[in-house]
Parts: structure tokens; sequence; C-alpha cells
């Protein structure tokens, strides 16, 4: 396994400079620029102010390029584009730019990983500076060829006199291992909003040559060779190994622990703090089996949950905690419905998910002498170096976050309890901790996606169109947990140790632009199951919410087509108030062919393989997505395969053809997962959904045949996210082509074999 | 309790004094530094954790270290490098196929025992193959492509 040497220096070395990470001294650029940097011998590392320009973009002494970039890349590709971005305008070659990320010491927060705001939001600042620096390296020209800026060309990085090659300067000579000294000005926000702007203006997109390009990835090759480290493969010198001990009834908490069960394996030594337990061993498999062997008494407490077969039941009777009845609100809906000729009613219900990552949680906490370093594979390092400051009484700068490659991330999942459990333990020993849970604390533990019901209303009048429209979830809160892990509260460990929930109470409603005259949109979300360290509190999951509340939507459009008479994509068309929108159902419907049809291709009854076509359509924060999806339907085992999407996918401007293709692709996959396969499952006591056989995902052979993706570039609007929109549409496409299919309309996701033999009876 | 064992791991033997019924995985991760296989499930449920043990393709998380002696065991690295990629390393490559890459481990040593016995698999074959393995970022369709160009590569 190997040791990241350069990754382990002390945070104080570097942020005294001293450390191993200092590559260069920086020289004032000019003296009159440059008082007082210079004089400490700060290295050439970002100085993590917002304002400026150092913070964001570096040329090394050789032109190499470094963007500091304080957004995360989990296995998409979204650092590719952002270096694709920073080359553009600075006008280099797309290989000679280096992005680092996910370090808090190196990066400022731009708040990780978090909603596809990778391209849309965080590279921003990174672009803007990019600009700012070419504009200051063009000024700095200038002066040198004695030649105003606008008799100067640039390329490659090298700036020459226009007509005169020989007259050049490159970037490393004007400025290379030296700090800019510049000025940004910074909208004063942190994390996601932050917005750093200069005096450059950023280039138009008919400039554009490496932006718009298929830049490969990266991290491939050291991926497929195993020659990359992934966070389960950082050691640390003098770590020891540690593993949680979770409670075999949710809510119990360890009233006695008998440590002389673990005395027989070498170094292992139990960590009882508040009710978190842990274990820790010099050897990993010694940690295991010292949580597997540590005998412990356990408080006894009610069953938290309800039968699962009253899941849906308990969020219909259960008191509101919190509601929003008209989030959304037009025309008069209820005296709409009042005067109705005709009014359909249906309910749809999604279950929990897990976000059950490739592998559990790993985190390595080193807490000594008033500081602390975690490694980790959360996608929010900053924020994850947060909570770890809090749990740990710490202050925000003395902990440093070094993100690592995980297993997969899609939102909050138990990374960032992982990485509070290792503080804890870190704590307590003394010594560097790494820990990586077990399967069943990877699926049974973290944090879910929110099960909810949703309750459609649509009113018609004489002539069959659509006068009232009310759409309303009732449901766990969607962030029951945050999904950032700054506060202890927000993860397991915190909770285990005396910081209360602090829940968000909040939920979503469809985003799509039909233009009903009298229209409603709301929810109310209902408490937890279990207010302390539950297996089943809520948070962020890939596209949090979009899938629930499309399959429910998007359904029920289905529904009211069938209801006056109407082919689901005429009448979507119908109604669709954004041109754009309209553009992109045009483009999914055209490229599949679509055949005007009414009601569906089968009639309910009969046995055998059917097949069907269904079509949804979504919005997601400006992007668009319309999708078709070709369903076969075993009749006799209960098997859905959707053997073709088609989709149309529009998200402003697109940085990078080919990435956005596979980022699709994947979105596609786990969205039809979930829609198929995924369910939490519990019993009154525990969650049993514990690995892939209580948890199953999609594999291979459910995979679909192809995955046709029509791109709708548009070059004059910024770029939107694409890291999780695909998602949303997929479960309403499949619940459309399933009803195409079989003449059945279930409304109970997922659709797994057992539920669809049941349903089609 | 702790046992001499010796290992052949990628055509160098190793000397272990190790619980003879602890995984294969944490001692090729932890004792030998071969952290290629990864731990995904400790389930035989996933594949993140495969090796070759004597060519077939076998999943060391739950397979005792005292079962591996005198086996002939491949990691991912023994399989292929940068400078002499296995067909399958290389098609993924061009297939841009993995995300986070922590299952790929798997997949890769699966499809490439895999191939060994089947040079011109049919999609269904594949598919079939690869069941059982997991990708949570749900890269299946680069995975299928990948292993259908490396197919063709190895004639
Ligand atoms: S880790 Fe061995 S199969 Fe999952
Ligand atoms: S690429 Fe992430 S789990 Fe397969």
């Amino acid at each position: 396994m190997s040791m990241i040497k350069d990754l382990h220096v002390t945070r104080r070395a570097v942020l005294k400079g001293a450390g191993a990470l200092v590559v260069t001294i920086s020289v004032p650029v000019s003296a009159a620029r440059t008082p007082a940097r210079a004089k400490g011998g700060a290295g050439v590392k970002p100085p993590l102010k917002p304002d400026e320009l150092d913070s964001f973009v570096k040329i090394a002494e050789d032109g190499r390029v470094t963007a500091y970039f304080g957004k995360m890349d989990m296995g998409q590709g979204v650092d590719v584009a952002i270096g694709q971005i920073v080359a553009e305008e600075l006008d280099v070659p797309f290989e000679r730019v280096t992005v680092v990320m996910g370090d808090t010491a190196h990066t400022v927060d731009q708040g990780g990983g978090s909603g596809s705001t990778g391209i849309q939001r965080g590279g921003v600042p990174l672009r803007n500076a990019a600009a700012e620096a070419r504009r200051i390296l063009l000024e700095l020209a200038a002066i040198r060829l004695k030649t105003p800026a606008r008799y100067l060309t640039v390329a490659d990085g090298v700036i020459a006199v226009t007509g005169e090659a020989a007259r050049k300067v490159s970037y490393s000579e004007l400025i290379g291992g030296h700090y800019f000294n510049v000025k940004l000005v910074w909208n004063k926000k942190m994390g996601n909003r932050l917005v750093s702007t200069g005096k450059a203006k950023p280039k138009k997109p008919e400039q554009y040559k490496v932006v718009g390009t298929s830049a490969p990835r990266n991290d491939i090759a050291g991926k497929v060779f195993g020659t990359s480290d992934f966070i389960t493969d950082i050691t640390v010198p003098g770590m020891l190994h540690g593993r949680t001990v979770r409670p075999p009834k949710a809510g119990a908490a360890p009233v006695g622990v008998d440590e002389s069960s673990i005395k027989h394996i070498p170094g292992a030594r139990v960590v009882h703090e508040g009710d978190f337990l842990g274990v820790v061993a010099t050897k990993e498999w010694d940690a295991v089996k010292a949580a597997e062997t540590l005998k412990v008494a356990w408080s006894k407490v009610a069953p938290p949950f309800p039968d699962q077969k009253d899941l849906y039941d308990h969020i219909r009777r259960t008191p509101t905690l919190k509601a929003k009845l008209k989030a959304k609100d037009t025309g008069d809906v209820d005296r709409a419905f009042k005067g109705a000729a005709k009014i359909i009613e249906a309910e749809y219900e999604w279950p929990f998910q897990s976000h059950a990552s490739m592998g559990p949680a790993c985190a390595i906490v080193e807490a000594k002498d008033g500081e602390a370093t975690v490694w980790t594979g959360s996608q929010k390092p900053h924020s994850t170096a947060e909570g770890v400051a809090k749990i740990l009484k710490l202050k925000k700068d003395q902990v440093r976050g070094i993100w690592v490659m995980g297993p997969g991330s899609y939102g909050r999942n138990d990374a960032g309890d992982g990485a509070m459990d290792a503080a804890i333990l870190s704590k307590a020993v003394g010594r560097p901790v790494r820990i990586q849970g077990m399967r069943h604390e990877g699926t049974g533990w973290d944090p879910k996606a929110p099960a909810s019901i949703h309750k459609v209303r649509g009113g018609f009048d004489a002539e069959g169109n659509v006068i009232a429209y009310h759409f309303h979830s009732k449901a766990f809160d969607r962030q029951n947990v945050r999904s950032r892990e700054s506060h202890p509260s927000h993860t397991l460990a915190g909770q285990l140790t005396g910081y209360a929930l602090k829940p968000r109470k909040i939920f979503r409603t469809p985003n799509e632009s039909y233009r009903f005259p009298n229209k409603r949109m709301g929810w109310e979300i209902i408490p937890p199951l279990l207010e302390r360290a539950s297996p089943l509190r809520t948070s962020h999951f890939r596209d949090p919410l979009g899938p629930q509340v499309h399959f429910a939507s998007e359904s029920f459009i289905d529904e009211m087509a069938l209801a006056v008479g109407a082919d689901p994509v005429e009448f979507r068309l119908k109604y669709i108030k954004k041109r754009i929108d309209a553009r992109v159902v045009k483009a999914v419907a055209e490229k599949v062919g679509w055949k005007p049809r009414v009601g569906p291709a089968n009639k309910p009854g009969g046995t055998g393989t059917v097949t069907g076509r269904g079509i949804a359509y979504a919005q997601r924060n400006g992007a668009v997505l319309a999708i078709v999806a070709e369903v076969e339907v075993d009749r006799k085992t209960g098997r859905v395969w959707p053997r073709k999407f088609t989709i149309a996918h529009e998200c402003g401007l697109i940085v990078n053809p080919d990435g956005l293709r596979r980022c699709i692709e994947g979105n596609i996959v786990m969205a039809t997962s979930r829609m198929l396969w995924e369910e939490v499952m519990f019993d009154n006591d525990r969650v049993t959904s514990v690995d892939w056989e209580t948890y199953p995902i999609l594999e291979s052979m459910e995979a679909p045949e192809e995955i046709d993706i029509v791109l709708i570039d548009r070059p004059n609007i910024a770029p939107k996210g694409a890291g999780e929109p695909s998602t949303r549409p997929v479960a309403g496409a499949i619940a459309n082509a399933f009803f195409d299919a079989t003449g059945v309309r279930l409304r109970r996701a997922p659709y797994t074999p057992e539920r669809v033999k049941a349903a089609l009876g | 309790m702790a046992e001499r064992i010796s290992l052949n791991v990628n055509g160098v033997s190793h000397d272990l004094e190790v619980d003879p019924d602890m995984p294969l995985l944490y001692a090729l991760r932890n004792d030998l530094g071969l952290s290629n296989p990864h731990f995904g499930c400790g389930l035989a449920q996933c594949g993140a954790c495969t090796v070759h043990m004597n060519g077939e393709a076998i999943r060391s998380c739950v397979t005792p270290v005292s079962a591996a002696k005198g086996a002939r065991i491949t990691t991912l690295a023994g399989l292929g490098t940068p400078e002499k990629p296995h067909p399958m390393q290389q098609a993924l490559i061009d297939e841009q196929a993995p995300q986070c890459g922590y299952c790929m481990n798997g997949w890769i040593m699966t499809a490439a025992a895999f191939l060994e016995k089947n040079r011109r698999p049919s999609d269904g074959q594949i598919r079939k193959a690869l069941a059982g393995l997991k990708c949570r970022c749900g890269t299946h369709m680069g995975i299928i492509r990948a292993v259908k160009r490396a197919a063709k590569a190895m004639g």
C-alpha cells in the first residue's frame, strides 16, 4: 500500500509554507506589485482567499498551469471540464493544465460536489481567474516587448507581437513560479454560491477551441492499472485500524461493554464515548474480529419502526411536522376543481433507498497536538474538515481535509459519518486511525433517500382541457441530516455523542413547465421514525427527490392524457410552456419515430412477453430532459427490462460531449436500478437491507441494450449541471412504458419481479 | 493462531505470519501492500476483491489465506501494466468507461478470465459472465462495450 508522503505533511507546515508542498519561492513580479508577499518567502501555494487570483490559478516555472478547484469530481470528469475551461481562457494547451481539488489546504471552499454544480457554478471563478490571468500576462508582455497589448497575440502560452513571431515571451518567463498578486472582486459568499470576477472578459463561445471538445479523462489509466490510490489505500505512519460497533436494534445504546471478550485479540482496544462504540487494533483483520467478537449489553428500546407493509399508511396517517401546501400556486385551484366536468386522481409511492456506495465508508484521521488531518472520500471535504474540527473541539483552520477518490458518491453517503467515527477513535487512542465500514454499515446504516407518497389530481372542462392540477407529496424529510457533514449533528457519531438532530424539514415539487391555468404544488413532511442515530435518517441521494416526484408527476401526465383520449407526446406539447422544453420533447419523439397512440398497446391479462414505450420529461436547475423508454415485460416472471432508452438532453453549452454522454449513461443506469430494484427493507427493530442480496441493484443482465443520446448544444447559454438531471425522468418513462406494455398502471416503486407479478395478477 | 504461509503472487513468493482463516484480501492488501483488490462487501456479492487463482477469477474476500497456499495468484497489477496493458485494461481506457473506478478491479479480472475461455463471446454470454458484479456508478454500458472491444483485440 502506498504511503502518500507528500500528502502527509502536517497542517502547520502547510500553513507556514514550510512543508513538502512548497514548490518554489515566490519573488515579486514587479516590486510595485508584490510588496508584502515575497518577504516571508511564502511558497507558490494558493492564498486560499476568494478575492485573490492566486487562489485559483498558478503558472509554474516550466509553464505548467495549476487550477485550484474547490469543488469535486466524483468520477464523471468534472475536473477535465474545468481544465478545459482554464486552458481555453489562458490559451494554453489542455495537457498543460493540472487541476488540484479536494484539499482544504489548497483550494478555497467552493462547496465540494453538490447539486451538479461542478461546472455550472464551480467553473465560473476558475474561468474568470484564468481570463484575468491572461489579461495580466498580456499587460506584462506589453511592457517586456515594448508593444501595446492590442498588437500582441497569444498561442500556447506564448505571447508574441502580431506578425513578428520572433518577438515573443512565454508565460513562464513572465510569471513562472511567482504570484500574480492581483485582486478579484468576490461576492463574499462561500461554497456553491462563491463568485469571483476579474477585470477581464472571458471569451465568447464562438472563440472556443478547447471547450466543446472531448478531452479524455486523466484518472482512468490509474484506475484500470490499479496504480492510483483510493481512500482505502492510504496509510499513515503509526496508524491503527478501527471499526465501529452498531447496535442490533436501532436506537439501542451500549450499557455494558465486556472488554475482556476481546482480550485474546492482539492490540485490540475498546473506545466507548457517549453512546458511540468502536474498537481499534494494529491489524485490520484484528479490528474486524474485535468488532464482531466484542460482548455488549444494549439498552432496551421500543421498536422504532412500523411494519414495512404499513410504511405508506404510516406516512398517510402521521400528523404533519411541516407543510408547504402551496409551494407553487397559480389561479384558483379549489374553484377550478369545483367547476370541473371530470376529475381524476391517483396516488404514487416510493420507498426509502440506500446510497449503498460500492464500498462502505473509509476515512483516516490523525488528531494530535491540537490539530488534525482527515483523509476522506467525501464529496465535500471542506465540510468534512469543518465537522471533524467541531467534534474534536478544534477551530476550523486547525483541521486539514484531504480528499482521495473513494467508492463513488452521489450526494450524502456514509463517508461523512466515517470521518467522524475516525476522529473520535483517533482522539481517544492518540494515534492516527483508519476506519472502514463493513458492508452492513454501508447499506444498513448510511443516510437514506426518503420514502414518500404523492397524490395528484387533475380536473378537466367539458372539452377535455386541463383546468385544474394539484400535486401533493407527503413524505419523510428531504434532509433529516444535512447533505454536508459540517456539523456533528449530521452524523451518527455526532448524534451518539450528544449532538441533537437538526433537521432541515424540507421537500420539493416537480420541475416542469406545464401551463395549467389553475395549478398547485405542495408538500408536507412527517417526523423521523427515530430521532437519534437512525439507520433510516434521510438525506440527499443523486438528484434528491427527483426520481420520486417525477415518477409520480410524469406517470400522472400520461394518466391525464389517457383520460381525455390524447397521445402522451401530443398532450405534453399542448401544455408545455417553455419553448426549449418543447424542443427537447420533440427531439426525443423524433429520434424514436414516436407513433401517436391513445391508451396502451396491450390489454391487461394474458401471458408471455410484451413490449411498450413511454415518455417522460423534466427540468432540473436549467437542464431539460426528455426520455423515451422501451421496455420488455415478461408477464410470467415479472421481469421488466428496459431494452432501450433514448434521451434528448439540453444543458446549455456543452464543455465535453463525450464526458457528458458517459455521465448521462451512468445516470440512466442508476435511475433504472432505483426504479426496478431498490427498496430498503426493515423490520420493527432494524434495517434488514444490509448487503447486495437484501438490497439488490441492477446488474449486467438487466442493463439496457442501448442508450441513445441526443445532445442539444446551446453554446450561448451558460453550462448547466449534468451530473444528476438525467436521473430524473427515467422512472416516469419506465412506468409509462410498462403501462403501454401491460395495460396496468403500477403506482408503487420499485417494479421488482414480485411486485410486477402481483400487479399483473 | 498465526501460521507461516507462503504465497505466490504475480510470480513472486512471499512468506507471511498470519491467521490462516484471515481472508486472502487482507493478506494481499495489508501484508503485501497489493491494494488492487478492494473491499466492497466481504460477502462474495460484488466482485471488487477479485484476483486470479491458477487462472480462475475468485473472490479474495471469502477465500481464507490458507486456501491460497501453493496456488498461483495474480492481481490486477500482475495482469497488465501501463507499458504492457491487458486488452481489457486498454479497452476500458479507450471506452473511458470507469467513473469512480472502485469496482473496476472486479470487472477487469472477471472479464479477463472469461475472455481467456471465450474469445468470441456474444452479448448475452458477456452479460452472463459478468453477472453478480456490481457497479454503483452505473457504468455497465461502457464496460460491456469494453469487453467486446477487448474480445476483438484478443482475436
Ligand atoms: S468484496 Fe469480495 S465480493 Fe465483494
Ligand atoms: S465506477 Fe464507481 S462503482 Fe463502478
